[in-house]
């Protein structure tokens, strides 16, 4: 990659789900595990509450990526939530991939309490990969560039 | 057309419903409008011809709410609508009586324009049972348009001439599908990433949010609609950045995913003619691929493919696997 | 009278945009809209009816108006710049030049509206003369000539080439392999006089010729004998009080697209949009078809779409002209004609009412 995109600091934004993800993060952060300060945390009460517009909204106000984390499928607190989800999101991704914008800035992880380890490398991996892909364009709003 | 005008007079003399939902008899050749008949004497402006592609299905939620019946004459892809949105509570089944009118593709002023086609006086040969060539006064003489050659997108693509919901039905149907449905979606697929972002910014760009397409959306179906919202940073009006375009157009696209019925009423009544039911068609396909086959507005009692799962379901990380 | 033949159109169109930007007719993706010249653009002089009128470059369909800026506790308010880049419209039609002599009459009348006057000031009208009039087109009931597109400055004295003025500053006719130019105002001369060089004399024997041919095509569209009388300033109560309007409105789905590509729709809505850092305060604009249109924190006066869809229309004929020496806000470009996806338009409320009672349609 470029010397330009070594000094990129990517935005990202992960929505995280109260019972396994939230709880993962603290896991991590209580195990020493270390991931990227770029990654902002926002608590939802379930995966499912995350509507695609809330996606776009990150990307819009300056995020260039947006992770999405909830129970393992099976294990979701409200017994379903994620799976509808996991539906949701698949075609909400197909979708932006069919506008064009690049498919990596999206992804839905399964995080659960226990797995401070996952959700460590996950966020280093998913903001390795958004460096690579560089500043989000296609998506944003050119109002909240400063 | 004479037909129709009889027996809606009929049904309208006997008291079996109270009004009738039609198309009345435009100024031009071609702009019928949609309009409710009360009277046996008002029924002589009814139409029906291939410029009556409005699909009267959405004005039925306001029907449902008067006293009686209402007579609608829903062509079969309307049908497809209308179920939908009886499914959604939204309209009346009791409250409709439906003549299933025939079919053979509707017609695209527009494209009559594009063959160079101006200055239209009047245009013969867009009725029920009429030729398969237009013939067409224009102010520089006579003109001739092959009447397949003027179709609106979606009556390429017809999804069948079968009447989906009707008390009765009147008049033929034909066959006018001459292309596959999801071959457009195909092609902007096989794009780099780059031409297909560029193809819709460029369609995209022209949006005027003026919300047409939304407002004829039977799907579109909402009190409020989020887009209307005060209280909430998305309001609709403001053509400000491209974003703002993009962010309206794949939330309608979403909010009606799996509900959608590709009536592609959408398309029909952009003023700038952007290619919407893309993204509708686009998510309808991938309902296919991931959750197995599924039209909205069979009138079949399956839970719509958002409002379901298995437990095999496809991750999202398909999208980024698939390349 | 000057003329240039058309092949060189590109070389004009290079010359007038050195220094200034030059918006015309342009298709893109299908659809012809005015927008900025360049030398890729796709421009198209023979469409009659572009989608948007050219109301655009004089009133935007969003346009910030200022930005607040806040450091620490301090807040930093930044009014947006004033046009001050010289433009040119070319190609706009006789309707639309009478669209910003409405718009005139709204924005530079007190309290007048700098945004609006900044860029009237330093824009340029060249108006082209209708070649091919539609059967939707029907501004001859607003005594509108398209064979002789210079908008209301004709009947002004000459010489008076006063601010305020309304019209066209310069009028093209496109003839067979021609297009003859004729400066109409100050600006019109001091443009013409930048072109020079590519222009050269001509009579006015070929114009006077496409004028009654013009004039001819007019006399045959099918709403030529669209008839007005009962509209106007005075009509407001018997017109308000109609019953007609419960059966009008029916097919009206409430979008804004008459409102969205109508050359005088001039009502708008001030937001603000929050960036990270502050906020932007823009205008954009409005449609009386939209149910939060005047929407305040007391309500709104307006909650059904008869009443919005009244609205539309007594606003353009009887409110304006009550407000205007009687001109109606109306210029009968017919784009709500072609465009309304319910086939709904102002020509078919006129002509309810002067059936009233009576059947449609006939």
């Amino acid at each position: 990659m470029s010397i330009a995109n070594e000094s990129f600091r990517p935005k990202i934004v992960a929505f995280c789900c109260n019972w396994c993800s939230y709880a993962g993060a603290d896991l991590a952060g209580s195990s020493r595990l270390s991931y990227p300060a770029d990654v902002k945390i926002i608590r939802v009460p379930c995966s499912c509450r995350v509507n695609p517009m809330f996606i776009l909204r990150a990307f819009e106000r300056g995020a260039d990526g947006v992770i999405l984390c909830g129970c393992h499928p099976g294990d979701c607190h409200y017994t379903t939530g994620n799976y509808y989800t996991r539906r949701r999101m698949t075609l909400l991704f197909s979708m932006l991939d069919f506008l064009g914008v690049e498919n990596g800035r999206t992804r839905v992880e399964w995080v659960s309490a226990a797995e401070g380890v996952k959700f460590s490398a996950t966020m280093n991996e998913f903001v390795e990969t958004i460096r690579a892909l560089g500043p989000n364009v296609r998506l944003g709003d050119l109002r909240c560039r400063s | 057309m004479q037909e129709l005008r009889k027996r809606a007079g009929e049904l309208l003399a006997d008291g079996t419903v109270a009004r009738v939902l039609a198309w009345r008899a435009g100024d031009l050749p071609y702009n019928p409008e949609p309009a409710f008949f009360e009277t046996e004497a008002e029924l002589e402006h009814l139409v029906y011809d291939g410029f009556c592609g409005a699909n009267l299905s959405k004005l039925m939620i306001e029907a449902s709410k008067l006293e009686g019946k209402t007579l609608v004459c829903l062509k079969p892809c309307d049908t497809y609508s209308f179920n939908q949105l009886v499914k959604e509570h939204r309209v009346d089944r009791e409250k409709a009586y439906i003549i299933g009118v025939g079919c053979r593709g509707k017609l695209d002023i527009e494209k009559i324009r594009r063959q160079g086609i101006r200055g239209i006086e009047a245009v013969e040969g867009a009725e029920l049972d009429g030729p398969e060539e237009l013939t067409i006064r224009t102010f520089s003489g006579e003109k001739k348009c092959a009447y397949r050659d003027a179709m609106l997108e979606r009556c390429h693509v017809c999804k069948g001439k079968e009447h989906m919901a009707y008390d009765e039905l009147l008049g033929e149907s034909r066959d006018t599908k001459d292309a596959e449905r999801f071959a457009e979606v195909e092609a902007i697929e096989r794009m780099p990433a780059k031409e297909r972002f560029a193809y819709f910014q460029k369609e995209l760009s022209k949006c005027i949010r003026c919300n047409a397409c939304r407002n004829a959306c039977p799907a579109c179906s909402c009190r409020k609609c989020v887009f209307d919202s005060t209280k909430f940073d998305s309001e609709q009006k403001a053509n400000v950045d491209s974003f703002e375009e993009k962010m309206f157009h794949i939330i309608r696209a979403f909010h009606v995913a799996g509900r959608c019925t590709d009536c592609g009423e959408c398309s029909r009544v952009c003023p700038q003619g952007i290619p919407l039911h893309l993204f509708n068609r686009k998510f309808i396909k991938d309902i296919n691929t991931f959750y197995g086959e599924y039209q909205a507005g069979t009138g079949s009692d399956e839970k719509a493919p958002l409002t379901n799962y298995t437990l095999e379901d496809a991750e999202p990380s398909v999208v980024r696997e698939r390349g | 009278m000057y003329k240039i033949e058309k092949q060189n159109l590109t070389a004009l169109f290079r010359k007038i945009a050195e220094g200034r930007d030059l918006y015309l007719p342009v298709e893109s993706a299908g659809q012809v809209n005015f927008a900025a010249w360049d030398e890729e653009a796709k421009v198209s002089l023979d469409t009659t009816k572009t989608v948007k009128s050219p109301k655009d470059a004089f009133f935007p369909q969003s346009e910030t108006l200022y930005t607040c800026k806040k450091e620490g506790k301090k807040l930093e308010v930044t009014q947006e710049a004033l046009r001050e880049k010289g433009f040119v419209v070319f190609g706009m039609k006789a309707c639309d030049v009478r669209g910003v002599e409405v718009l005139d009459r709204v924005f530079l009348s007190e309290p007048v509206d700098s945004y609006y006057q900044a860029r009237r000031e330093h824009g340029v009208l060249v108006a082209l003369a209708c070649k091919e009039p539609e059967e939707s087109c029907f501004c001859t009931a607003f005594g509108i000539d398209a064979a002789n597109p210079v908008g209301a400055d004709a009947e002004k004295p000459a010489g008076d080439h006063t601010m305020n003025q309304t019209g066209a500053d310069v009028a093209v006719w496109d003839i067979a392999d021609w297009l003859y130019w004729k400066p109409l105002t100050e600006k019109g001369e001091a443009l013409t006089e930048s072109v020079r060089g590519l222009l050269t004399e001509a009579g006015e024997e070929e114009v006077l010729a496409e004028q009654s041919r013009i004039r001819a095509v007019l006399k045959r569209l099918p709403y030529a004998d669209l008839s007005l009388e009962g509209w106007g300033g005075d009509a407001t109560k018997e017109k308000f009080d109609s019953p007609l309007w419960e059966t009008l409105y029916r097919p009206c789905l409430g979008c804004g697209t008459c409102t969205f590509v109508c050359p005088t729709c001039q009502c708008y809505d001030i937001k603000d949009y929050r960036t990270k850092d502050g906020i932007q305060r823009y205008r954009c604009w409005d449609s009386c078809m939209y149910s939060d249109f005047t929407l305040m924190s007391a309500g709104n006066n307006r909650t059904t779409q008869l009443q919005r869809f009244r609205q539309r229309f007594m606003h353009k004929l009887v409110y304006y002209p009550a407000n205007n020496d009687g001109l109606f806000s109306c210029t009968g470009c017919g784009r709500c004609v072609e465009k309304c996806p319910s086939s709904l338009n102002i020509v078919k409320v006129i002509k309810a009412f002067a059936k009233e009672g009576g059947a449609r349609n006939e």
